[in-house]
């Protein structure tokens, strides 16, 4: 035992045998629900986002080092990898964006009414989707 | 902290001052979380513009990039960007290490070279809006 909080993991099981209790939730028997699963793409999206400040600094320090570092970072942005990464980014700002604001009108005391809170999340899903492919169809169309 | 046992009730973890004003901790306890609440609501516009204005760009040369970057007020609203954009990052990641990453000492760590590679990250980034602000 390394922290005495963990005393509170100490149980029996129902043959008497001392176990360490299970930590709930049991993922492998978990339902995915709506509020769940946007709950968790949340927190991805957020790490998922961190890494890809790694390109957005890259890019504004390859645009003050010259011309010839920052044509390498175009170079990487225009190939499929750098496309793809782009993309990924995209939809991860636009649904980190989007449920932010579902945070920020609960944090505000709004939607917490069951029907609200799946409502809210498949607009999130929605809007996120939508506007993702939008940015990317103007963008392809003008690039 | 004077932690006090009430029948039925479990500990309160709250100061006597605290709870006769009725406001839990000396208020410090939430700068945390209320620092990831305005710098969220900082990144909305912030992160709407930005897109956009890249949306504008595509296709742009580094001269056309460098120049845009390089007018004040495009300028200014990157370095708010950078500012708000790093300290949400910082403070999403470290309860992100802290709910992952069990023992005191892994822990702290964990957050210290993450908070240490972000602060360098956002300096570079800074210098060179910076640079691109002060070339023309």
């Amino acid at each position: 035992m390394h922290d005495v909080r963990e005393a509170l993991m100490a149980g029996r099981a129902s043959d008497g045998r001392p176990v360490r209790r299970p930590l709930s939730p049991h993922l492998q028997v978990y339902r995915p629900q709506i509020t769940s699963t946007l709950s968790i793409l949340h927190r991805i999206t957020g790490v998922g986002l961190g890494v890809g400040t790694l390109l957005l600094v890259g890019w504004l320090v390859a645009l003050a080092a010259g011309a010839s570092a920052f044509a390498a970072v175009q170079w990487f942005i225009a190939s499929w990898l750098g496309l793809i990464l782009l993309f990924g980014w995209t939809v991860a700002l636009l649904f980190h964006f989007c449920n932010g604001i579902r945070h920020l009108f609960w944090d505000a005391g709004y939607g917490f009414a069951k029907p609200a809170y799946h409502r809210s999340g498949w607009l999130v899903v929605g809007v996120c989707l939508v506007v993702s492919l939008v940015i990317w169809a103007v963008g392809l169309a003008v690039w | 902290m004077a932690m006090k046992e009430v029948a039925g009730s479990g500990v309160i973890m709250r100061s006597a001052l605290g709870r006769v004003r009725g406001l839990g901790t000396a208020r410090s306890g939430v700068d945390a979380w209320w620092a990831q609440r305005l710098t969220a609501a900082a990144l909305v516009p912030l992160a709407i513009w930005f897109v956009l204005s890249l949306l504008a760009h595509l296709g742009a040369d580094r001269t056309a990039m460098a120049q845009w970057v390089g007018r004040p007020w495009n300028s200014v609203l990157l370095l708010a960007l950078l500012i708000a954009l790093f300290r949400h990052l910082a403070l999403g990641l470290q309860v992100v290490i802290e709910d992952y990453v069990h023992g005191e000492g892994a822990r702290l760590v964990g957050v210290s070279i993450m908070k240490a590679v972000l602060a360098l990250l956002w300096l570079a980034a800074v210098v060179a809006v910076l640079k691109l602000a002060f070339a023309g």
